[in-house]
Order: C-alpha cells, then structure tokens, then sequence
C-alpha cells in the first residue's frame, strides 16, 4: 500500500495531470469496483437505534418468498418457525446480537498505530545518523566536568540548590 | 415505569395524528422549560394512540418506532402491544421480531426488563401467533 502511494505521488509529479490521472484510472478500474448505491431512493441499513429502516432488505422476492408474504396476510400461529425466521431475514438482513458482535477492528488499529509508529522511529534514528549536526563542545564529558567545578567555584545557589549539595570539605556530593 | 426524566418533543407524531381529536388537547409536550411538562400516563396514551390509528401505515409505524427507540426509555407493555397490533393489521411479522429484538437493546445492561416486557405482553404475542426472538433461536449470533 505504502509503495503504491509513493508511486502515484511520483507520476503525479513526474508526469502531465491528465496522464497520471488515466494511470491511476486503469489501476482502479483493474479491481473489483462497488456499485455506489443510489442515495435518492430510501435505503436499507442496520442500525441499532433504528429498528425499522426505510426498505425491506430483499428486494426481489422469488415465487416462494412472495407465496409466504401471502400466508403471512393470515394468522401468524400457523407459520413454522423457519417461515417466521425467513420472513425475518427478507425484511432484515442482519438480527440485533448480529448488529452487536465484536469485530477485531481494535487490532488492526493498534498494530496499524504501532507499524507507523516504528517506522517514525526508524525515521527518526536515520535523522540522528545522517541529517543531525555534530555535538556542541560544551557537551564534552571533560567540558561538562570542567563547567561543575566551576559552578561549585562560584558557588551557584549555596544556600538550597546546587553548591549546597556539595560538601566543600569533603570533596563530594552529600 | 422506566423513565427518564427529560421528554423529546412528540410534535412530528402529532401532526400526523391530527385526525385524533383526543391528541388535539394534548399541548404539553413541547420542549420549552417554563411548559407543562408530559406526565408519564400522557405519553404513554399518546402512543398508544398513535398506533392504534386503524389505517396506519407502514410508513407511520417504522416513523413512529424509530422514533420511540430513540428516546431515553423503554417503551410500556401497552405502547409495544399498540404497536404490534399495527404490524398485525399491515401484515409484518417480521417487524413485530425485529420490535421485540429492539426493546430488549433498549433494557441495556437492565437484564431484568426484556422478561418483564414479554411476562406483560405474553397474552398478545400468543393471541397474534408472534414467537419472540428466543423462541425462533435468533437472539444468538
């Protein structure tokens, strides 16, 4: 996925617009497009808090469907249950437990957010080794030694901070 | 019985009721906070009214239960036995389930609901031939 990205972003700049555009247009159209449903006629849809949507979910009903929609106009105690439950299943795709089920989405999102993040940090350890400038000498160990001594010398907040660690007659830290 | 205690508006669902004058009477129920507010019985006489229209439609019900499951509450044994009787004058067994399966959601983690919902309207699924989500093995995956 990454390296499809980077080569459509690659012809996008190498090539004319039209020409990227027929590029990408043939890679999609080579997979197995949806129909886009038509959004002006009501829709079907599962939903918790909508227990009757605008359709029923079988649109086409074959001879046998429609010659149980006829024995459903009579009482309903002399259906079997499997025609109650295939009179369900016309009208609705999925039952509520179905609609409830736990999809393992979660761990896509966490492997996904950890694969990105490795590849962050790749990036950056990349930018440590090549793009980052040399050290500073003030952040040399005998620099760093020599700049604590003087800080002691001068007696940098002797009274709570830093020099009042130090023990002065001792040589060390308390 | 299971309220809570803020009502939407049920003003969509009485102008398609007009033709009821009792409904007519009934201004309470507007989402102002200096009103009137809805008595619990009034807004269940409300929907026991709205379905128990003769000549409901399918589109009134579905309108009518979409809307009912969206408020914060579970409807009363009464308002679901109004509605059951419209899907059996529209001829919907499998809106009736789909109610059931619905109203048992809405119980969330009060388990003690759903049972007590069914106890109550027991004599009216058996009268209309309605078997329960239980009954017909669909309330597992």
């Amino acid at each position: 996925m990454l390296h499809l990205s980077a080569r459509r972003v690659g012809s996008l700049l190498a090539r004319r617009a039209t020409a990227a555009l027929s590029t990408s247009s043939a890679r999609m159209a080579s997979h197995d497009v949806a129909q886009a449903a038509d959004m002006s006629q009501p829709m079907y849809w599962d939903r918790l808090d909508t227990p009757l949507p605008d359709k029923p979910f079988k649109d086409v009903l074959t001879a046998a469907d429609k010659s149980l929609k006829q024995k459903e106009k009579g009482p309903w105690s002399q259906l079997t249950k499997e025609e109650k439950i295939a009179l369900y299943r016309m009208s609705f795709c999925q039952t509520y437990p179905e609609m409830k089920q736990k999809t393992s989405e979660w761990k896509t999102v966490i492997g996904g957010m950890f694969i990105f993040l490795g590849f962050t940090g790749l990036v950056v350890w990349w930018q440590r080794i090549y793009v980052y400038p040399p050290h500073p000498r003030t952040f040399d160990e005998e620099w760093q030694a020599k700049q604590l001594k003087r800080m002691l010398d001068m007696r940098i907040n002797p009274v709570e901070g830093f020099s009042a660690k130090w023990d002065y007659e001792k040589g060390q830290w308390k | 019985m299971f309220r809570a205690a803020v009502r939407l508006s049920v003003s969509g669902v009485r102008s398609l009721t007009r033709t009821q004058p009792r409904c007519q009477a009934v201004l309470t129920s507007r989402c102002y906070s200096h009103g009137k507010q809805e008595t619990d019985e009034e807004f269940d006489a409300h929907w026991v009214t709205y379905f128990n229209k003769p000549d409901i439609d399918a589109w009134e019900l579905r309108k009518g239960m979409n809307t009912l499951i969206g408020y914060d509450l579970v409807p009363e044994p009464k308002i679901l036995e109004a509605a059951l009787r419209a899907c059996r004058r529209l001829n919907d067994l499998a809106s009736a389930i789909r109610i059931l399966e619905a109203v048992k959601d809405k119980s969330g983690p009060h388990k003690e609901i759903y049972p007590y919902l069914i106890q109550e309207l027991k004599p009216t699924l058996d009268e209309l031939g309605i078997s329960t989500p239980e009954e017909l093995g669909i309330d597992k995956v």
